[in-house]
This record gives structure tokens, C-alpha cells and sequence, in this order.
């Protein structure tokens, strides 16, 4: 072995091996290296005498702490339930009115519904519940299916055209691409479903043509939608004479409803929401309804 | 280049071309129905074009002997250019994915453009692309310094440079096109795992036949760090991508594990890529470059020895610790954090080493933006490994885990200490490669390292913030002991950091731009006289030591 030579910045000895140029110190390790690999690994060695940790064959050590993450978590989500139980008893067993009556629980319902309605509600409905192309606007329009407390829950729970067996099922059925209408009964039955909720534009119609679209519509559409146009809970069909739309009201989308048909869905919650939850849900939603500006 | 190879090369050249697009039209006819079919013709174009090229300078003059009293450094010119090609490549595609988080109407609504299609091609283009041509790149160079041996010979090199890249082309164009086996950092399917194998034997072969032809009695610790990236890789990829091939004709494949043993086989290879690929290979590199760049001595033989096994033993049980919470089993959760508690102290010892040999030299590192950037690594090395192991805890990782904290250790251990020490061997290497005197533009170094400095921390202390305030807002409970926020509430929290990362991207991005551009100014210069160019010690051939 080559012999070192001694570095001048360093004052230490090199190892006597060179590499294109690269030369070695024979430092010795720093103390402090020691020092810290003995902390670690008594560290190290300490913990996993606590905890769960070396395997054997038929099995692992389980720690002198007794600890298991399995046992924690169900103790942890126990104890939440507990915690909670001193309103969410009152939730479960009280009626909707005696509830909305009661401020303190209706704070509760609040605070623990915005999240509840951020993680499960807001992807389709929006965070501000006011809706989306193709999704209601839960806080100013009609509910299609009525707003009694009870029937809203229902609904969060069954859902619409869901998975449940008991889904709510409707379907705006496709009056153009099943060729169950001609096309310029189309036309005439869409410009009178638009002066519904647009009077105004009454004037800019033929009267004739008028009158052909509301005969269509008596004929085709008010078995769903009702004689007044004003929508039935009992069919889910949406109102058609105030100026909330689920797929817009402009000439084009009432159209497109009309040819295509439509049959939007919702979830039926009752898979993945206990039925406090759904009950926080509706009070949640009827309440935003009810302090609206 | 082909004037080079030997005519018996040439030959073998065309025979494995040849062969490379037989297997190409086998795939192409096989996976007619399928999108391996797509990948079969890019295969048989490679091998056909390859092919070619060799055959028209099958008939050019023999190469001298002389060569053989110089290293082999084309194929390491090449893996230089294709470094930085892949760099601007990777980044861009990070770029673009950290703006469509902010703004994810950026996919234009093409399927390829979508997130989890482009994610890929950043991680992949990034690591293998970037990360490992400047791996094969500067470990042929340092090898050769090393042992005073040149190459064993002029074919293998180029099947392990030109293959890994076709693997490379391979993985990014299926990912766009959807193909993925879902396994992070292991995403390609079988068909390229097995051509991934192919090359990666070689590479090791080439390794271990110049080791044993060296001339310097010993084995230089940059040498022991390749090796174990090699090696190590090897095994990770083979094992972690154990699957079944729905047939040969199609691109998709059911791993071999499922469920948790899938989870731990993936977070073993995972954990162990980022040790050995991101970790051994580079401290290689940094222990060649370093020093040299410096001038001064390594600050301690001894303190290599305890780092590298440290870090060699230490890694392989720590994979774990990206399960902790899971369903996987408890004891294998406190296993993989104590291992990883340990590991932080030969991880230091690394850094230490690094940053100790640059005592004498301080004043080289404030003016020289070369060996600045390495310094620099050698730190942001200490700082992701502390982190890294203060992650494993579990009570950190509780709040750590899924957010964005994560994002940002991985990015400063990426873009700190993977990419600034890249950028700084590259830069100390090129000259010489190229036989100029020196770079096209100093400056243009010193923006860039800037640029780069800059873009990382914005980078990291974007997603710091962003992460605790998300890992916070997610375990925050009202009083009433429900959750105070929405998973929505976050995201709308994160936005400003997100704009904050693309930004801080943009800047790493664009100081790769200056890269290249400066590379490949310094090619297109003038070359200088032999004896203005840095000399090697000169290569030690078998016919001189056998006089």
C-alpha cells in the first residue's frame, strides 16, 4: 500500500490511494457520528420493544405497551360516537320541527352540515348549493319531488334514478330522437314551453303557432309537468314557469331536453350516509333554504 | 460513431438491430388489436432505422488501434445531450401538470392531456429520462477515470445508452396513450419491463468486466455507489414488477402481488428506487465530481465506508414507512420507521463528508457557480434526508400523509440535490468531454444556478405551506366533534400555492433552457489544441502492462 502524505489545510494524513487526480483523507470518523448512530439505534431498539414489531413464525412481538393501531382506531371513532351522542341522540329521535325550533341544535347543524355538504353534496350541486348545469339549485328553486322534511330525506336517501330498490325513477322522455314527435312539433311545442316562463316572448310568436304548442303540450307533456305547467312532486317533473332551469332555459337547451329526453341522477346515499347524517343533510339544506337573503 | 466500431461490431450491431426490429414486427403482428401494436411498429422503425444506419458504414475504414490508448467517451457525449433533452422534456410536462392543478381546464379536453396520462411523463421523464442518462453518462466516464481501463468494448455501451432510451420513449408515448401497470414510478407495462431487464444486465456486465481489467488497486467509493444503484435497481425492478400478461398480444398485465402485499412490494420498490436511483447512483457521481471540481481530498475514507453501508442496509427496511395508518400490518409500520430514524445518521455522514471536503475550497464554491451547485446539493441532501426520516415517524406522517408536504420533500430532494448535482458534474464535465477549453458562458452558469436556487425554494416553501395547512385543516374538528372543513374547503385553501409551484417550476424549467442552450454553444465552438484541454491520467492498456 502506497504510504499518505500529509494534507496542509486539513493537517490530516491521506489514505495513499489516488483516482484520476481524487485523493482520500484518513480522517477518523467525528465522534459526534458515533454519537448520534448510538442515539438513533438505542432509539431505534427502544421503540420497537414498546411498540408492535419483530416478526416470528407464527406471528409478531406485540410490544410491552400493548398498543395496536387496529384497537386505537376503533376506541377513537367509539369515543367520537360518544362524544357526539349528546346531540346526535337528539337528531335521531327528535321530529324535524322540534329540531329547526331549537337554535343551539340547529348551530350544530350548521357547523357539522357545511362539511358534511362539502364532501358529499357540493361536487354536483355546487358549494353554495346553488346548482349546476344538469344539477339543481337546492337553495332558491322549487325541490322537484316536494320539501317536506321527510320527503327531502327521502330523497338523500333513495335517491333518483339511484341504485336503491327504492330509487325515485323519472325520465323526460326523448319526444325527438323516438320520433314520437314531428320536428316542427318540436319547434312550436319549445317556443310555447318558453313563453311559460318568458311571457314576453308571447308577442314575438305566432298566435296560430302558439296555440299548436299548447294543444302539443296538453297532449304530450302535462301528464308529467301538470295542466298548469307548474310541475308535480308526485312524477318529480320540474316546473316549467319560473326562471329556475336544470339544463337551461334558453331556446337551444329546452330543445335539446325536449329531442333527447333527460334522466339525471342522484346518488342513492343511503349506501354510504347513516341516517343521522342524512337527517343533518336535509336539515342542513332546508335550512339554507329557509335564512336565504 | 460507427467509425468506431470494429467491423466484427459493426456486425453485431446489425444483428441485434435486426433482431430488436424482428421482435418489434412480432409485437406489431401479435398486438394488431391492441396498443401494444403501436409500440410494436416504434420498435421495428428503431431496430429497422438502427439497422440501416450501421450497414451504410459497415464498409468504412477499420478504426486504428490507437484508440485503445484513450477512454471510450462518445457514448457518454451522447447520454450528456440526452440528459438534458429529457430534463427540458421532464420539466416542461411538470410544469404543465402544476399549472393544470391550478387551473384544470389546461387538459383541453384531450384524453392525453389529462392529469393522470402527463403525471407520468414528468415523474419518468424526470427520473429515468433526466436522472438516469446522466447516471449512465457520467458512471461510464467516472469508470474509466477510476480504474485506468477503457470500456471492454465499443457495442455494449451503446446497446445500454440507445436501450434505455428506447425504454424510456416506450414508457412516456403508452403512458399518453393510457397504458399503465398503476404502480408509481413503475408504471410501464411487461413488455417494457423485460426490454428495462435486457439492458440493465448489460449495464452491470460492462460494470463488472472494466472493474476487473482496472489497473488502480483499489475500487474508488464513487464505484461502490454505482454499483449498488445497478445492482440494487436490478432486483427492485424484477421483483416489483412480477406480473401476468393478459396474452402476448396485449399491452396490459395483473401483478403478481394483490392487495397489501401489493401495497408493500410497491412502497418497498418505490422507497428503494428513491435510495437507489435518486440516492446511490447520484452520490456516486457527486463523490467523483466534487472533489475533482474542488481540488481537495475527500474529507474522510472511513466516514464513506460507515455512509455507504449505512445507507445500503438501512434503505432496504424502510419502504414501510409510506404505509403507515394502512391497512398494513402495525409491526411492519414500527419496523420501517425505526429503520428510517437510523438511517438518517449515515444519510448525514454523506452530506457531512461532502460538504467537510470542501474545507480549503470555500472560497472556489463562492466563485464558481459549478461547484456551487454541487455544494448546494450536498445541503439540500441534508436537509430532504432530515425530513425524510422526521416524516417516518408515524405522529408526523399522520399529518404529513396525503398532502402536499410530500410533494414538496420529494422536490427538494429532486430538484436540491438530484438536479443540482446533475447540472453541476455536467457542467464540469462537458468542457472536457468536448475537448474545449472551458463552457460558452460562465454567466449563463451563474443564471442558472440562480434560476434553479430560486425555483426550488419557491417550490418547496409553496408546498410546505400548502401541505400542513391542508394535513391541519383535515384533522380540525368542530366543538360539536364533526369536521370543520370540506375536502373542497382544502382545495380552494391550496390554490395561491399551487400558482406558487407552477411559478417556482417555471424557474427550474427555464434555468434547464439555459442549460442546453449553454451545452450546446460550448459544442459548437472552436475546438482547442490538445494541450489547452485538461488532461486525464492517461489510460493504462493491457499491452503496456504487460511489458
Amino acid at each position: 500500500m502506497a504510504l499518505g502524505e500529509r494534507d496542509k489545510p486539513s493537517g490530516q494524513m491521506t489514505t495513499g490511494h489516488e483516482w484520476n487526480g481524487i485523493k482520500e483523507l484518513n480522517t477518523p470518523v467525528p465522534r459526534v457520528v458515533y454519537f448520534f448512530l448510538i442515539a438513533t439505534a438505542t432509539f431505534a431498539v427502544t421503540w420497537t420493544l414498546l411498540m408492535p414489531s419483530w416478526p416470528g413464525i407464527n406471528g409478531y412481538f406485540r410490544g410491552f405497551l400493548g398498543v395496536d393501531q387496529r384497537v386505537a382506531v376503533t376506541q377513537t371513532v367509539d369515543q367520537a360516537k360518544v362524544d357526539r351522542a349528546s346531540w346526535t341522540t337528539r337528531i335521531d329521535q327528535e321530529d324535524f320541527a322540534a329540531i329547526q325550533a331549537d337554535k343551539d341544535l340547529m348551530n350544530i347543524v350548521r357547523q357539522t352540515g357545511a362539511a358534511l355538504f362539502g364532501d358529499n353534496c357540493a361536487a354536483c350541486h355546487g358549494t353554495d348549493a346553488q346548482g349546476r348545469p344538469g344539477f339543481p339549485n337546492l337553495v332558491a328553486a322549487p325541490i322537484m319531488w316536494g320539501d317536506d322534511p321527510k320527503i327531502v330525506a327521502e330523497t338523500i336517501r333513495i335517491g333518483i334514478n339511484g341504485t336503491s330498490p327504492d330509487t325515485r325513477f323519472a325520465q323526460m322522455l326523448a319526444f325527438g330522437k323516438d320520433q314520437m314527435l314531428a320536428r316542427e312539433d318540436i319547434d312550436a311545442v319549445v317556443a310555447y314551453v318558453q313563453t311559460l316562463s318568458q311571457p314576453d316572448l308571447a308577442a314575438t310568436i305566432d298566435a296560430d303557432a302558439l296555440l299548436a304548442g299548447a294543444t302539443l303540450f296538453a297532449d304530450n307533456c302535462a301528464g308529467c309537468h301538470g295542466e298548469d305547467a307548474k310541475g308535480m312532486t308526485d312524477t318529480g317533473a320540474p316546473n316549467l314557469t319560473d326562471a329556475y332551469w336544470t339544463y337551461g332555459g334558453d331556446r337551444a337547451n329546452i330543445r335539446h331536453s325536449v329531442y333527447d329526453g333527460r334522466g339525471g341522477t342522484m346518488p342513492s346515499w343511503e349506501a354510504r350516509l347513516t341516517p343521522t347524517d342524512i337527517k343533518l343533510l336535509t336539515l342542513y339544506v332546508l335550512d339554507l333554504r329557509a335564512t336565504r337573503p | 460513431m460507427i467509425a468506431d466500431l470494429t467491423r466484427a461490431e459493426r456486425v453485431w450491431a446489425m444483428l441485434i438491430l435486426g433482431s430488436l426490429g424482428l421482435a418489434g414486427l412480432a409485437m406489431a403482428v401479435a398486438g394488431r388489436n391492441d396498443l401494444l401494436g403501436v409500440h410494436g411498429w416504434m420498435v421495428l422503425a428503431a431496430g429497422l432505422g438502427g439497422f440501416i444506419v450501421v450497414m451504410r458504414g459497415l464498409e468504412l475504414p477499420e478504426p486504428s488501434d490507437d484508440r485503445l490508448t484513450e477512454y471510450y467517451d462518445a457514448p457518454t457525449r451522447l447520454g450528456l445531450i440526452l440528459t438534458l433533452l429529457w430534463a427540458v422534456v421532464g420539466m416542461a410536462a411538470g410544469f404543465w401538470i402544476a399549472a393544470l392543478l391550478a387551473w384544470p381546464d389546461l387538459t383541453f379536453d384531450a384524453a392525453w392531456a389529462s392529469f393522470g396520462r402527463l403525471r407520468p411523463v414528468h415523474t419518468s421523464g424526470v427520473i429515468f429520462g433526466f436522472g438516469g442518462n446522466a447516471l449512465i453518462a457520467t458512471s461510464f466516464h467516472v469508470l474509466q477515470r477510476t480504474t485506468r481501463a477503457r470500456l471492454p468494448d465499443q457495442i455494449s455501451p451503446w446497446f445500454v445508452l440507445l436501450g434505455y432510451n428506447l425504454f424510456c420513449i416506450v414508457a412516456a408515448s403508452g403512458y399518453l396513450m393510457g397504458m399503465t401497470q398503476s404502480k408509481e414510478y413503475a408504471e410501464p407495462e411487461w413488455y417494457a419491463d423485460i426490454w428495462l431487464v435486457v439492458v440493465w444486465v448489460v449495464y452491470f456486465i460492462i460494470y463488472m468486466r472494466t472493474l476487473a481489467r482496472r489497473k488502480e488497486p483499489h475500487i474508488y467509493v464513487a464505484n461502490w455507489y454505482y454499483m449498488a444503484f445497478i445492482l440494487v435497481v436490478a432486483i427492485l425492478h424484477i421483483v416489483n414488477n412480477l406480473a401476468v400478461p393478459v396474452s402476448f398480444g396485449s399491452a396490459k398485465s395483473y401483478s403478481l402481488f394483490s392487495g397489501v402485499q401489493d401495497a408493500m412490494t410497491q412502497w418497498w420498490y418505490g422507497h428503494n428506487a428513491v435510495a437507489f436511483f435518486l440516492t446511490a447512483g447520484f452520490l456516486g457521481m457527486m463523490y467523483y465530481y466534487l472533489p475533482k471540481r474542488a481540488g481537495r481530498p475527500i474529507f474522510s475514507y472511513r466516514m464513506s465506508i460507515i455512509s455507504f453501508w449505512g445507507i445500503t442496509f438501512m434503505y432496504m427496511w424502510a419502504g414501510s414507512h409510506h404505509l403507515h395508518y394502512t391497512a398494513l400490518p402495525h409491526w411492519v409500520q414500527t419496523l420501517g420507521m425505526a429503520f428510517s430514524v437510523v438511517l438518517l445518521v449515515p444519510s448525514w455522514a454523506s452530506a457531512g463528508n461532502a460538504l467537510l471536503t470542501l474545507n480549503g475550497a470555500w472560497h472556489k464554491v463562492r466563485d464558481d457557480a459549478v461547484l456551487r451547485f454541487m455544494a448546494l446539493a450536498a445541503i439540500f441532501y441534508g436537509i430532504t434526508t432530515f425530513e425524510g426520516s422526521f416524516m417516518a415517524i408515524r405522529a408526523v406522517n399522520s399529518l404529513s400523509h396525503y398532502t402536499d408536504w410530500t410533494i414538496g420533500h420529494v422536490h427538494a430532494g429532486a430538484l436540491g440535490w438530484v438536479a443540482m448535482i446533475t447540472f453541476g458534474s455536467l457542467y464540469s464535465l462537458v468542457p472536457s468531454m468536448w475537448k474545449r477549453p472551458g463552457l460558452y458562458s460562465d454567466k449563463l452558469v451563474e443564471v442558472h444556478f440562480w434560476l434553479a436556487l430560486s425555483g426550488t425554494v419557491i417550490y418547496v416553501f409553496a408546498m410546505w405551506n400548502s401541505g400542513v395547512i391542508q394535513g391541519l385543516m383535515w384533522r380540525t374538528y368542530t366543538e360539536s366533534g364533526g369536521l370543520s372543513y370540506s375536502f373542497i374547503d382544502s382545495l380552494v385553501a391550496m390554490h395561491p400555492y399551487y400558482i406558487a409551484r407552477a411559478f417556482g417550476g417555471l424557474l427550474f424549467l427555464l434555468g434547464a433552457l439555459v442549460a442546453l442552450y449553454n451545452v450546446v454553444m460550448t459544442i459548437r465552438m472552436p475546438a482547442t489544441a490538445q494541450n489547452e484541454v485538461v488532461r486525464d491520467i492517461p489510460i493504462q492498456t493491457a499491452l503496456q502492462a504487460g511489458e
